[in-house]
């Protein structure tokens, strides 16, 4: 029934059922204007003369192999570690604090990227925990963290609760069925993982990869605080070295198209390796399987689940530890502080509200589109939607950031720009939210709706809105989320006179000046679960009712 | 006079062509039948408005339907499931059929209430569907088709999911709808059973075309279609 049904809402003949697609082809325009106009702007930066001498320029080339073998080795340490802990996960479903556990992996996606990087260096910096412990055993105190290894330890902090989060749904999808037919036929461990989880793991692994790699390709605040120096600079933080330090508009042009490039390979190739899958689905529960009992399997996977668990909660926890100590407190009564955190949140909310905006109106077209059977104009605006994701946020606010200077002049902006970036930042994972409950709604309701004469603000105010509201909540509370961690567009576009909450921390992180930082970090983190929360209450409203 | 009529219209769904030619006098209680697959569902959404035909005429109460859009042909029609807005109670969901604005007058009210006790839902007004069992919910459904105050009424196997005693309910009460109000109703079906109960006219319905349009006692007494036969069973055949 619900196949036909989805045969019926995607017919070629169901035209009666359908409204203007125009708005969102509009926004779609409009989206590609700005995107071709900033890609211009970067072409036009590019003399040929000076492109070919930069493109035998020894720094460059470092700077390309740097961020591929950074992001290569970053995806290693993400994404193998997670098929341990996935799977211990799925072994050991009455772990204890194994809810708990499960749900703090999605903490590092909304924590901002900033905030998570203070509280790696509390722990692995050289005043921090890792090298005091080192001390108590007699070790000399090192300073491991800046370069290649606090890359790697921060991507791994940010990418392997994500990579774990995409692959626990493969255990789930397992049938109770298989799981009783395997312990019919004894089958031990290794026979399980050869027969029933890799081809499994197999399925998804490039994907999951793919995702971690293009992620940690782009990947701004990581490296930019942690990288430490000209040895490890990705094209990312090159491009934003080229801009606000040296003010070399061809090399950040150059840096930026080749970055535009790489994205673009990534995605075919991710498009190509990729079966669709929901990049914020929950992780569902898990089933019995034979493979429980022995000794050593429950030690190993108790290992790996607490190890994971120590990695992910110490730099949780010295957020909050050090946001309380007393030389925290001193910059609550700093006016930085309060000035940034009004215009965090005016850029968060505005932002967020375009993202949402933008995501539902390109919905709502590409469903009129679906109705009316013209399914390939749908998938472009699908496309335009979710393409920001692939790309650069640096390589594309570049591309932003020469347009306005040809324009109006350096810095004559206000927010604007950071405003407009970090929509489209959020934009992918709002059209996630937000698309899949509005066909539903379609699938369900199109010919009732046609039928009662329900269309237009009735339609909407009657029956999307009553039913759409949870994921719009979720969908605005999360776009806010990403956009107040925002660093990369506000490192670009900003000045320490209109610096946001990130920004500031990342000046005093720079600075060294941990007391101060920890109390933005703090503070940072309870803006983020207040808004979160709050937006989620509201807009969300109470969960309906259903049958 | 007649309801409705199809005039040679052709339809395509996927890669099955369809041709339907019909015509159901005012008053008559038509059951349609056949396996599934067969047109069935797509021969009321063509009546309904929500396909448009690739050719020929469709014609409700002499009015030609093109280009109507389905809110303003003279027609009402109940799904098999769905038929419900799950956040919305059962008088807001029998008021839509009166405004779309859910802008009801006092008068609307009692019109709604009226209605729900002609299904026999009095005090149901407000309940939530998700309080209601399955056949309770399809007969809030009808009172909506009720208030929407339509000559024809259509229905896409609307009482499939429920038991044959509650079935056999539905069937009388929509039989008694249908003289109550003057209606023409079309039904879909899997079932000949429900033709026998309360059909004065059944169509057959196969591969794409009506093959049959009789009486139920001429219809189910036919030998001469192996078809028919073939979907019927031996013990139809009787």
């Amino acid at each position: 029934m619900a196949a036909r049904a989805e045969r019926l809402a995607a017919g070629s003949t169901e035209r009666a059922i359908s409204g203007a697609a125009w708005p969102g082809l509009l926004l779609a325009a409009a989206m590609a204007v700005l995107v071709v106009a900033a890609f211009a702007s970067l072409l036009g930066e590019v003399d040929s003369a000076s492109a070919s001498a930069a493109l035998g320029d020894a720094y460059l080339w470092r700077v390309v192999r740097f961020t591929l073998l950074q992001a290569g080795l970053s995806t290693l340490v993400s994404v193998v570690p997670a098929i341990l802990l996935a799977r211990a996960f799925a072994r050991r479903p009455r772990f204890p604090g194994r809810a708990m556990l499960v749900r703090l992996l999605g903490l590092p996606m909304v924590i901002p990227v900033i905030v998570s990087v203070f509280g790696i260096v509390a722990i692995f910096g050289q005043a921090g925990l890792a090298n005091r412990i080192g001390a108590m055993l007699g070790l000399e105190q090192q300073t491991f963290l800046y370069g290649l290894t606090g890359i790697l330890i921060g991507h791994a902090f940010l990418n392997l609760p994500l990579a774990t989060r995409l692959l626990l749904p493969a255990w789930t999808s397992v049938p109770g069925e298989t799981w009783r037919l395997a312990a019919q036929l004894g089958m031990r461990s290794g026979a399980i993982f050869r027969l029933i989880e890799w081809p499994l793991l197999r399925e998804r692994l490039p994907g999951v990869a793919a995702i971690v790699f293009m992620l940690c390709m782009t990947s701004f605040a990581v490296v930019l605080t942690l990288g430490g120096g000209p040895a490890a600079t990705t094209i990312e933080v090159a491009i934003y070295q080229a801009l606000r330090f040296d003010f070399d508009p061809s090399r950040a042009a150059l840096l930026a198209l080749i970055q535009l490039a790489l994205s673009i390979v990534m995605l075919v190739a991710a498009q190509r390796w990729t079966r669709p899958f929901d990049l914020l689905a929950a992780p569902g529960r898990p089933a019995d399987r034979p493979d429980r009992g022995g000794g050593f399997g429950i030690v190993a996977d108790a290992a790996v689940i607490l190890v994971a668990a120590l990695f992910l909660l110490l730099p949780l926890s010295a957020i909050v530890a050090a946001g309380v100590e007393w030389d925290a407190f001193v910059i609550w009564s700093d006016i930085r502080l309060w000035q940034a955190a009004a215009r965090s949140l005016v850029v968060a909310l505005a932002a967020g509200t375009l993202s949402v905006v933008i995501a539902l109106a390109l919905q709502i077209s590409i469903r009129r589109l679906a109705a009316r059977g013209t399914i390939a104009a749908g998938r472009a605006l699908d496309l335009a939607g979710s393409i920001v994701l692939g790309l650069s946020p640096l390589a594309v606010g570049a591309g932003l950031f020469l347009l306005l200077v040809g324009l109006i002049g350096p810095f004559r902006w206000s927010l604007a720009p950071v405003v407009l970036l970090t929509a489209l930042l959020a934009l992918p994972y709002a059209m996630r939210l937000i698309g899949p409950p509005l066909m539903q709604s379609a699938r369900i309701h199109d010919r009732l709706c046609a039928s009662l004469g329900l269309a237009g603000w009735n339609r909407w105010r009657l029956v999307e809105w009553p039913q759409l509201r949870p994921s719009i909540g979720f969908a605005l509370a999360l776009a806010v989320t990403l956009a107040l961690g925002d660093l990369a567009a506000i490192a670009l576009f900003g000045t320490p006179e209109n610096a946001t909450l990130p920004l500031l921390l990342y000046q005093l992180l720079a600075g060294y000046r941990m007391g101060e930082a920890a109390g933005v970090a703090l503070f940072l983190v309870l803006l983020v679960m207040l808004l979160f929360v709050g937006i989620e209450r509201s807009v969300g409203g109470r969960r309906l009712v259903r049958h | 006079m007649s309801a409705i009529e199809l005039n040679d219209v052709a339809f395509r769904y996927e890669d099955m062509a369809m041709r339907f030619a019909l015509t159901v006098p005012t008053g008559a209680f038509l059951v349609a039948f056949g396996p599934s697959g067969a047109g069935k569902s797509t021969l009321l959404n063509l009546i309904a408005g929500f396909d448009r035909p690739i050719s020929g005429k469709i014609r409700l109460l002499e009015r030609d339907m093109k280009d109507v859009p389905p809110a303003e042909r003279p027609v009402t029609m109940l799904f098999q499931d769905h038929n419900l807005f799950a956040h919305l109670d059962v008088a807001a969901n029998v008021g839509l059929g009166i405004d779309p604005g859910l802008r009801l007058k006092t008068a609307d009210r009692e019109r709604v209430r009226v209605a729900l006790a002609e299904v026999g839902l009095e005090r149901f007004e407000h309940r939530l569907p998700a309080q209601l069992s399955g056949g309770e919910r399809q007969r809030v459904a009808l009172a909506r088709c009720l208030v929407r105050d339509k000559p024809i009424l259509l229905l896409d196997e609307p009482f499939a999911a429920l038991g044959p005693r509650m079935r056999d309910d539905m069937l009388d009460m929509v039989e008694r709808l249908r003289r109550d109000h003057a209606l023409t109703v079309v039904m879909v079906t899997h079932q000949p059973a429900d033709a026998r109960r309360c059909a004065s006219l059944v169509a057959f319905v196969l591969a794409g075309e009506i093959r049959h349009v009789a009486p139920p006692v001429d219809l189910f007494g036919m030998r001469d279609d192996p078809a028919l036969d073939a979907y019927l069973g031996e013990a139809e055949v009787s």
